[in-house]
């Protein structure tokens, strides 16, 4: 009898969806030591905390930046592919199947997003299956025995989804029947623990990895979620674009009438950030104080452009000067001067903040 | 050899990471790409992208708030 030997000319061929954590460099690198050929995918669906918050504040740019997903593409030595996906992405945020975690986070629809996104590229790049870090019991949605084996299926990948992690307790993938990868040499952790991963990464040699099990996607964070929230109510609509899910990102929001909010910078780098959008918004600076660049956005009615100015002034270095001088600016329009007194703290209601 | 010019002014990475690498995966090895930025962050991200796919930078150019990056497309392209 002649043993069956998997023929390939080439080695198999596996893309890795490549967050930036611990568990998405600890599965690739685990497949990798098999002699797969192993490039790497990082979706962008713009709501990624990655690298923006820190490019806009500028109190934040003496601290090292670096974009952990290609830092995990560098440790491995290895592409990364990193796919605009903001778009498509959309209807995973708005109209989510599976509903949405403890904020607006969708996160069983964005794996499932993201394994069928990965599942088109393999199939048009010639590639053979697919890698991702998750760990059963690790996460509340996405992560469950349940989940996973329908997030597989849904997705369109079915036995081409290889957790290596985990895959010890996962059913028999295609990469295994055919012999390219060694079940015994993948993993079978489970739960929330972190000790398996951070134990795996000693033996590999990785240092200075990013935190394990952060959060990576703004819309798990609740005061985001809050001013999204916000923004679709007050319009009426969920639709968004970028800009919109950016500004959120950025600033204080105020929501002091129904019809309009304001969007405060808190220190230089925001400021410049907004200065882009002055031509998109009615805004407001102050003349006679330093103090921040204000956006309103909105449908304004009488009363509400003194009222903001109110603001601005409150948020200038002359909150508690008599009267300060507001520069207006409309977006159609010159601009003109206003002599305001700045709003006291009490004529704030915690209410407005968003 | 070819020189392609991007505009990435007022987007914040990883997108002036996203327009780099889809100017250059239309190139041959040898052209250049000229990637024009605000975004303080690229001067990490771009080279960190380029020495993952084997392109290089070759210069970087900050004037003010803009930051110009010039990425010479690798063999393997």
């Amino acid at each position: 009898m002649f043993a069956v030997v998997p023929f390939m000319s080439q080695k198999p061929k596996a893309v890795a969806l490549i967050s930036g954590g611990l568990d998405s460099l600890l599965a690739a690198r685990v497949v990798m030591e098999q002699g797969v050929h192993v490039e790497g995918i990082n979706f962008f669906t713009g709501f990624c905390v990655e690298g923006h918050t820190h490019a806009i504040r500028k109190q934040d740019r003496a601290k090292p930046k670096r974009n952990n997903a290609l830092w995990s593409a560098e440790q491995l030595g290895i592409k990364l592919h990193i796919v605009d996906v903001i778009e498509e992405y959309k209807d995973v945020v708005i109209n989510p199947k599976h509903g949405y975690g403890s904020n607006l986070n969708p996160c069983l629809d964005c794996k499932v997003f993201m394994v069928g996104k990965a599942c088109e590229w393999i199939e048009a790049h010639g590639f053979d299956f697919i890698i991702t870090g998750e760990v059963i019991g690790q996460r509340p949605m996405s992560q469950r025995k349940d989940t996973m084996q329908m997030i597989a299926r849904d997705s369109g990948a079915e036995d081409r989804l290889v957790r290596p992690l985990c895959a010890k307790n996962q059913p028999v993938t295609m990469p295994e029947t055919r012999g390219w990868l060694d079940r015994d040499q993948l993993y079978g952790f489970n739960g929330r623990s972190r000790k398996p991963q951070m134990e795996l990464a000693e033996k590999f040699g990785f240092e200075d990895y990013a935190q394990p099990a952060g959060g990576c996607c703004f819309l798990t964070d609740k005061q985001y979620s809050v001013k999204l929230a916000d923004l679709w109510a007050t319009r009426g609509t969920r639709e968004y674009d970028l800009d919109d899910i950016m500004l959120l990102k950025v600033g204080r929001h105020l929501r002091p009438r129904p019809n309009f909010k304001i969007i405060v910078g808190r220190e230089e780098g925001e400021n410049r950030f907004l200065e882009g959008y002055r031509k998109r918004f009615v805004h407001m600076i102050p003349r006679s104080h330093s103090g921040p660049l204000v956006l309103l956005d909105g449908e304004l009615t009488a009363g509400d452009i003194e009222l903001a100015a109110r603001l601005t002034a409150r948020f200038s270095k002359g909150r508690d000067a008599e009267q300060v001088t507001i520069e207006v600016k409309p977006v159609d329009a010159a601009a003109r001067r206003l002599e305001v007194k700045p709003l006291t703290a009490d004529e704030i209601p915690a209410a407005w903040y968003l | 050899m070819s020189t392609t010019f991007v505009d990435a002014r007022n987007l914040l990475c990883p997108m002036p990471v996203i327009r780099a690498q889809d100017a250059v995966v239309q190139l041959q090895p040898g052209d250049t790409v000229q990637v024009l930025c605000t975004d303080p962050g690229v001067v990490h991200d771009i080279p960190a992208w380029c020495r993952v796919h084997g392109h290089e930078v070759f210069e970087i150019n900050e004037q003010g708030y803009e930051i110009v990056i010039h990425i010479r497309v690798g063999a393997g392209n």
